[in-house]
């Protein structure tokens, strides 16, 4: 660091305004921002690792029977699935825990704009994440079938990868739904693996010894009709749940968080 | 060109900014200054929209911060040094916002390079800046566009006094080149150096305000005598008001009234000059004395 006279700016007078900052540039920034820390590269790198060893695992251990391309698919997109919605909280977050709110919020005033940008770059990763899994389950699926010397299993449909895909961007729209309502790192990561780890077991315990919950389960257990993306093809009962517990837990929260956000106080 | 008019802002029973009116002038720097708790920061940051006013507007360019179309091209903002992302390099805190600003990324480099910060400090993650290094990069993010406006909160916090001579310089420089600055400091020492006006804010309200010059020569004038005595007989017989500050007398006029009736009463004068900064700081202690957390002596002592 030196003081020495160097050279001194002087400011660009503007005529006219300049022109607005259009939408996909606030995408990129945020997305950027994602991965850009320490901690957003680790998790990124925690992401690919399991993903890796996932598949290795499978590719070496698995049965002969469950070699197949679902079995590589779960692998890798399971880990993920875990871990994306940390960086999606973080997303968010981190303007409030790290204090870079007071940037972001002075460059883009519209903080409503700043939280779509965020969700629009954070359900994209999922999408991509899982397109990734996908890919590395085909490969996973050649290369294991090879290495044991069996036949390549093609078991899946393409509905069934659709709703694997929307899965995966409910749970890391939960993510960002946790970061906005919390606005503190500590609090909705702890809030995040409640939600992920702790409430199913709750929800199966409850649903197997109460009936008049085993009833409604499907309507109110975010958990329990998410997982169904990934099992069976969904009938029209099954949406409508899904269609409930998603206004329930996220668009709800997510409005109310957004609407308080839009008034605190940038600390 | 800043406005701010009949800005008030409340918590609870808590006014933290009570009726805040002034005007910040292109080509001018404008200080801000008030003890800690007095109400700068709540203003700056109702001024950059970042706390919504209970009353008032407050407006840069005829326009509110939120109706800016690209706010960092035209309002360069450091309202906390501290508040960058620990894991971030400093480099990388520019490259975000000059993509945001859709600014080229080479303005990166030219904008470190104007702070004083160098690559390889650059590419080291903010966590291990210290304070003045983080100075100097949230100055650099308010630089990067060359705003017409700067809003600095506090931005001499943690420089060395070269660092502080520097800033001043530089912003100095700024204003001369036609931009709107405007910066808040509780160190009256720091902002009479570089401020065309000075707006005085204390207890929320503002307490004063004016150029810089007609503050300071409204500060009075010190004098000492070998006989202090005979000069405070002589100042009461010609109905002056004076007080003690610092061994010497602060009188309530010019130095040449005060030399004319020393020298008609026959004191001897060994110092006479305008009281300038240190009259200056007085008032200033004076009038946020109310608000001050600690109560100050006339003589600007602190007890």
């Amino acid at each position: 660091m030196t003081t020495s006279t160097r050279l001194a700016p002087s400011p660009v007078l503007l005529d006219v305004p300049p022109d607005p900052i259009p939408f996909g540039r606030v995408v990129t920034t945020e997305l950027r921002k994602a991965f850009d820390t320490r901690s957003g590269l680790w998790l990124l790198v925690a992401v690919a690792a399991t993903a890796a060893l996932a598949s290795a695992g499978v590719a070496w251990w698995a049965p002969e029977e469950l070699l197949t391309f679902e079995t590589f698919a779960t692998a890798v997109g399971v880990p993920t699935g875990f871990l994306l919605p940390v960086i999606a909280v973080l997303s968010v977050t981190s303007e409030w825990s790290q204090r870079t709110g007071l940037t972001t919020f002075t460059l883009v005033p519209r903080r409503s704009r700043t939280i779509a940008a965020k969700a629009v770059a954070m359900l994209g990763v999922a999408v991509v994440s899982m397109l990734v899994a996908m890919g590395i389950g085909a490969l996973g699926t050649l290369a294991g079938s090879a290495l044991r010397d069996v036949e390549p299993t093609w078991d899946t449909s393409a509905v069934m990868l659709a709703t694997t895909v929307l899965a995966q961007v409910l749970s890391v729209a939960v993510g960002l739904v946790l970061g906005l309502v919390m606005r503190q790192s500590a609090a909705a990561l702890v809030g995040y693996f409640v939600f992920a780890f702790v409430l199913p077991p709750v929800g199966q315990v409850l649903a197997a010894t109460q009936s008049w919950y085993a009833d409604v389960q499907g309507w109110v257990d975010f958990g329990f009709t998410q997982t169904k993306l990934y099992d069976t093809d969904l009938g029209g009962r099954e949406w409508w749940q899904l269609a409930t517990v998603v206004t329930l837990w996220l668009l709800v929260p997510a409005a109310v968080g957004l609407w308080r956000l839009r008034r605190a106080e940038v600390a | 060109m800043i406005q701010v008019e009949s800005l008030t802002k409340r918590y609870g029973a808590h006014t933290a900014v009570d009726d805040v009116s002034f005007t910040a002038a292109p080509g001018e720097v404008t200080g801000f200054l008030g003890p800690n708790g007095a109400g700068k920061s709540t203003t700056l940051r109702i001024l950059t929209g970042l706390t919504p006013a209970d009353a008032g507007t407050a407006t840069i360019g005829g326009r509110r911060f939120a109706e800016l179309p690209n706010p960092g091209r035209e309002v360069g903002v450091l309202l906390d040094a501290s508040a960058q992302h620990a894991g971030r390099t400093g480099r990388e805190v520019l490259g975000v916002a000059a993509h945001v600003m859709g600014l080229p990324t080479a303005r990166v480099d030219e904008t470190l390079d104007v702070v004083g910060l160098s690559a390889a400090e650059s590419r080291r993650r903010v966590r291990q800046y210290s304070l003045g290094m983080r100075q100097r990069l949230g100055l650099a993010t308010a630089l990067l566009a060359r705003p017409g406006v700067l809003v600095l909160d506090e931005p001499a916090n943690g420089l060395d006094p070269a660092g502080i001579r520097w800033m001043r310089d530089l912003l100095r420089s700024y204003a001369d080149g036609g931009a709107t600055v405007l910066l808040s400091s509780h160190l009256l020492h720091e902002i009479e150096q570089v401020a065309d006006r000075i707006v005085v804010i204390g207890g929320g309200r503002v307490v004063a305000s004016g150029t810089t010059e007609s503050l300071l020569a409204a500060s009075g004038t010190l004098a000492r005598a070998t006989d202090p005595e005979a000069l405070r007989r002589a100042l009461d017989a010609a109905r002056l008001a004076h007080r003690e500050q610092a061994g010497s007398l602060r009188v309530d006029a010019d130095p040449a009234e005060v030399a004319s009736i020393a020298h008609a009463a026959g004191v001897l004068l060994v110092e006479l000059r305008p009281a300038g900064g240190a009259g200056l700081e007085e008032t200033f202690l004076r009038l946020t004395a109310e608000t001050a957390r600690e109560r100050v002596t006339t003589d600007g002592g602190v007890r």
